[in-house]
């Protein structure tokens, strides 16, 4: 019953020093404070994470209905009640934060001058109005040994006050439960449990949210200071959640990454991909200034000279043929960057430009935008999900803890792959199959689908089920989705790599479509959604109107003269390296727009111009959801080099295109989102899009696989610290048991491997999450450079 | 009444022998007046003058990068690059002085919780060339060197007021 007649009845009404407040049932004091600017000193609690309590820095004074609790009470966990009075400030309250403030700086070692959490160090901040001048202990202070966490923490666990968040944040965030408190009272050590390591994709963030120096970001371990640093806010490169975060630069140079709060992308938390990859910028391999092949040589040039030499070439051949000029456009570069190359490709007359360089299979053409169909935000209320081909947790890491967050609150996520994967969290379903039979699977659930939804029999189904009968786990599979009030389904990484992709992506539309489920299709790239918008795809143009150039993989298959590669290295980023190199070595011209320059570009390369890396050029990313999120550069580039979209507006100039006087980015950005707002919002492909023919399968032993978590674009792969982590390094071609055993494989084998091109020796595993017949190995790994499709035909041999 | 005291003043030169009183005070006190540079001032323990980087008795450097000195500067004179040192301590790859940015305040010396950056009784310096008034690490250290003896005094003469 409420006390005030006009209070609803989920609302309270509760007095924090001396001003009242209305606060739902349920909330906490210090949700209640922190939502109305009051301040209470706090280590343990963060809002993300559940509140154990265990610092006791929120004690506060709590009086009910006349009479005051017998001590202070923990604001963290005490709910509150009508007519609470609260004081934050009173005598009793600020003498035991006092006394705990005592406490906690027994054992710490005060050590600010040299630890890198010093200037926002949040004990450093509350010791100043808590602490007391002088310590009266005079005892000797506890150590902590050190752990080695991996290559991105740091740890000096002596300074560590036991307030938990990290061990919180892997269990309840990260879901890997690394961490854990070990020992009781002053004994208390937080370590790892095996003496592991934190391997976690989201490691990173358990160094924001340590209140004190106990871990720090390794890479930028003693590097610089809190306070000397500006903040330039941007969007993470690397997937396509386009996470919010802010570059640190003292002196135009970028020292870290940290995240910036937005709840409807990122909430509070960023891969470690985003936090890491800067260290890429600073890679030695950065390309200085214009160079040009001139015989065996290669000659520095300056722009003027690079770029009327680039324009002549591309007027020469675009002169003959323009339709032999095509261009491979990273699905990483800003929109501005992908329309101006665009509007060049058709300027000159060719509709061969293209950012799906993963994309094996373009029969489906203008095969569905990409994009996630729904908020981002909105895919932790969805009550089931089926993710096709895709390792959620790598590929799109907070995507994965939105649906993580589902899952545990009871929503069935269920996978289809080729292969079981290390998921944080338990799934409902996990099919596996062999990469042959995935439209298979994915055509058995559909029919199981239309069954229960009383559709009978959908036209062209019997192509691929070839007359099966949906088992039970396909009929699970649909009744949930069905079922599900709010659903998703998604087709990730390896739908795009699959040789048969325009299948799977077509059976995963009509899947969504009987289902009555969001519709997603993610691949690799922060802005391959933009790609599509910037009309960077051979099928449509930035205005929409239709387009019939060549894909990718199409200018792989049937080689052109010419060749512009704009930030890429597609021994790496391309579904079939081997073949694309292969491409770029017989053209006659090939035009390379990099921040880096590798031996690989030396040799297929004629002219290579350097442009800025990630953090360098001004932007826009759109991400999943379709969110435009526009940054700013920092500094200058390295060097000569330019921002791209600079580079390509000069070119424009001296190919004499119309409308190419652009002054900033944000002048392209406005007239880009001019013409996509005239569309309205196309939709295209689903089941009717589907190929004439269903693709048949390659029938032999198969390499599957995605793109590595730390291989999808050329900035991550010279991150140097999370090129050390687990998750990169040597390639590890992994074998089912049965498959092993039949080709006398055993784990820790070396064998040497091929897709009949040059081999390359590897160490094998052997793991039963792998379907038969399959040959795991993803991209953009080291030893997978020169090694043929991801998705394809392989040869094993023991060595 | 007014008119006429300054009437009497005026002509009797009261002003004027005042003034020379003070002239023949002087004139028979002791000189006052030094030859620089044959001679010189005292100076105080505390005195501010070139600066210096100092070390510990075992040869390391003292200096741990904390930037508190670059940080409370007041005139932005000092810059410093920090890293991690092989051993895995905190040091500087960098700390320069700009002298002509620089005001002797001593906020840097102050601010300083390993008594590293100190200011020394160095006053007579000059510079012939541009760009040589910022002095690097090595210069810094350098000065600490040669006058570690005096310094380590005046900083245990200072101690107690400290």
């Amino acid at each position: 019953m409420s006390a005030n007649p006009e209070q609803p009845d989920d609302q309270v009404t509760i007095t924090i020093d001396g001003a009242e407040y209305q606060a739902s049932k349920g909330a906490t004091i210090i949700e209640v404070a922190d939502a109305n600017g009051v301040d209470i000193p706090r280590f343990c609690y963060h809002p993300k994470l559940t509140a154990p309590a265990n610092c006791r820095m929120c004690l506060v004074d709590i009086e009910m209905n006349g009479k005051a609790a017998p001590k202070p009470m923990p604001a963290c966990i005490t709910a509150i009640g009508d007519g609470m009075v609260v004081r934050t400030e009173s005598e009793r309250a600020v003498s035991a934060q006092r006394n705990v403030m005592e406490f906690l700086l027994i054992n710490h070692p005060l050590d600010c001058p040299i630890c890198d959490q010093g200037g926002e160090c949040e004990l450093q901040d509350l010791a100043l109005g808590y602490g007391r001048g002088i310590s009266r202990f005079t005892e000797r202070k506890r150590v902590v040994d050190d752990e080695d966490l991996g290559p991105l923490v740091e740890t000096e666990m002596t300074r560590c006050i036991h307030c938990t968040r990290c061990v919180r944040f892997l269990d309840e965030i990260a879901g890997t439960s690394e961490l854990g408190a070990l020992h009781r009272g002053e004994h208390t050590e937080i370590g790892t449990f095996v003496g592991r390591g934190i391997h976690s994709e989201l490691s990173g963030n358990v160094i924001d949210l340590c209140p004190v120096g106990a871990l720090t970001n390794k890479p930028y371990r003693y590097t610089a200071r809190a306070w000397e640093m500006l903040s330039h806010p941007t969007v993470g490169p690397h997937d396509a959640i386009g996470s919010n975060i802010s570059l640190h630069q003292v002196r135009g140079t970028v020292k870290r990454v940290v995240p910036r709060n937005n709840e409807a992308v990122n909430e509070t938390w960023i891969a470690d991909r985003d936090r890491y990859s800067y260290q890429g910028i600073y890679a030695e391999d950065r390309l200085q200034e214009p160079i040009a092949r001139d015989g065996d040589k290669w000659q520095a040039m300056d722009w003027q000279e690079a770029l009327e030499s680039v324009a002549g070439r591309l007027k020469e051949v675009a002169a003959q043929d323009p339709s032999q000029i095509a261009a491979w456009v990273s699905p990483s570069a800003t929109l501005e960057e992908q329309y101006l190359l665009n509007r060049l490709m058709r300027g000159l007359g060719s509709d061969n430009v293209d950012v799906r360089l993963r994309q094996a299979d373009t029969r489906d053409g203008d095969s569905p935008s990409p994009g996630l169909g729904m908020p981002i935000a909105a895919t932790e209320d969805v009550d089931a999900a089926l993710l096709v081909g895709s390792h959620t947790r790598h590929d799109q890491p907070l995507l994965n803890h939105r649906l993580r967050k589902a899952g545990l609150n009871g929503a069935h996520i269920m996978a289809l792959d080729t292969r079981r994967h290390d998921w944080n969290y338990e799934l409902s379903e996990e099919l596996v199959a062999h990469p042959d039979q995935l439209a298979r699977e994915l055509a058995l659930i559909a029919a199981a689908m239309a069954a229960y939804v009383g559709r009978g029999v959908v036209e062209g189904l019997h192509a691929y089920t070839g007359g099966a009968e949906p088992g039970d786990n396909h009929k699970r599979v649909a009744q949930r989705l069905v079922d599900a009030g709010s659903a998703l389904v998604m087709s990730g990484d390896a739908v795009e790599l699959h040789q048969g992709g325009a299948d799977l992506r077509a059976l995963t539309a009509l899947i969504a479509e009987l289902a009555g489920a969001h519709h997603g299709q993610l691949g690799t790239g922060a802005n391959a959604f933009g790609g599509w918008i910037a009309g960077a795809v051979p099928y449509r143009g930035a205005d929409g109107s239709p387009a019939r150039g060549m894909s990718v993989a199409e200018t792989i298959a049937d080689p052109r003269r010419c060749y512009v590669v704009v930030n890429l290295e597609p021994e790496h980023d391309c579904f079939d390296g081997a073949a694309a190199r292969r491409a770029l070595e017989a053209a006659e011209t090939v035009v390379v727009f990099s921040p880096y320059v590798t031996e690989a570009m030396r040799e297929y390369a004629d002219v290579i111009l350097p442009i800025g890396a990630f953090g360098e050029t001004a932007g826009t990313f759109v991400n999943a959801e379709g969110r435009w999120q526009t940054f700013a550069g920092v500094g200058r580039p390295i060097g000569e080099a330019r921002p791209a979209w600079r580079v390509f507006r000069v070119l424009g100039n001296l190919l004499s295109l119309d409308r190419f006087e652009y002054n900033a980015p944000d002048e392209i950005h406005a007239e880009l989102q001019g013409l996509w707002e005239r569309q309205g919002n196309p939709s295209n492909g689903g089941w009717q899009g589907r190929p004439a023919e269903p693709w048949l399968g390659h029938g032999s032993l198969v390499r599957a696989g995605n793109t590595a978590i730390y291989g999808t674009d050329p900035l991550v792969r010279r991150g140097e610290a999370l090129q050390r982590t687990p998750h990169a390094g040597a390639a590890r071609p992994t074998l089912s048991p049965a498959t092993a055993q039949q080709l006398g494989v055993n784990d820790g084998d070396w064998i040497s491997l091929d897709q009949g091109g040059p081999s390359v020796r590897l160490q094998a595993s052997v793991d039963d999450a792998l379907a038969d017949s399959t040959v795991w190995l993803p991209a953009g790994l080291e030893g997978t450079a020169g090694l043929g499709p991801v998705h394809g035909p392989i040869n094993i041999q023991r060595t | 009444m007014q008119a006429l005291r300054e009437f009497f003043n005026s002509f009797l030169l009261v002003e004027l022998l005042k003034g020379m009183k003070l002239t023949g005070r002087h004139l028979f006190s002791g000189r006052f007046t030094i030859e620089y540079p044959e001679e010189k001032a005292p100076q105080s323990p505390r005195f501010r003058g070139l600066h210096a980087l100092r070390r510990y008795p075992n040869g390391e450097e003292r200096c741990i990068a904390c930037k508190l000195c670059e940080a409370v500067c007041p005139a932005l004179a000092i810059t410093i690059e920090s890293e991690e040192r092989e051993d895995g301590t905190r040091r500087t790859t960098r700390y320069d002085i700009d002298l002509f940015k620089c005001i002797y305040c001593g906020f840097c010396e102050e601010s300083c919780p390993v008594d590293s950056i100190v200011e020394t009784r160095i006053y007579e310096y000059h510079f012939e060339n541009r760009g040589e008034q910022i002095i690097n690490k090595e210069q810094l250290l350098a000065i600490g060197d040669l006058y570690e003896p005096q310094l380590a005094r005046d900083r245990a003469m200072d101690a107690p007021y400290r």
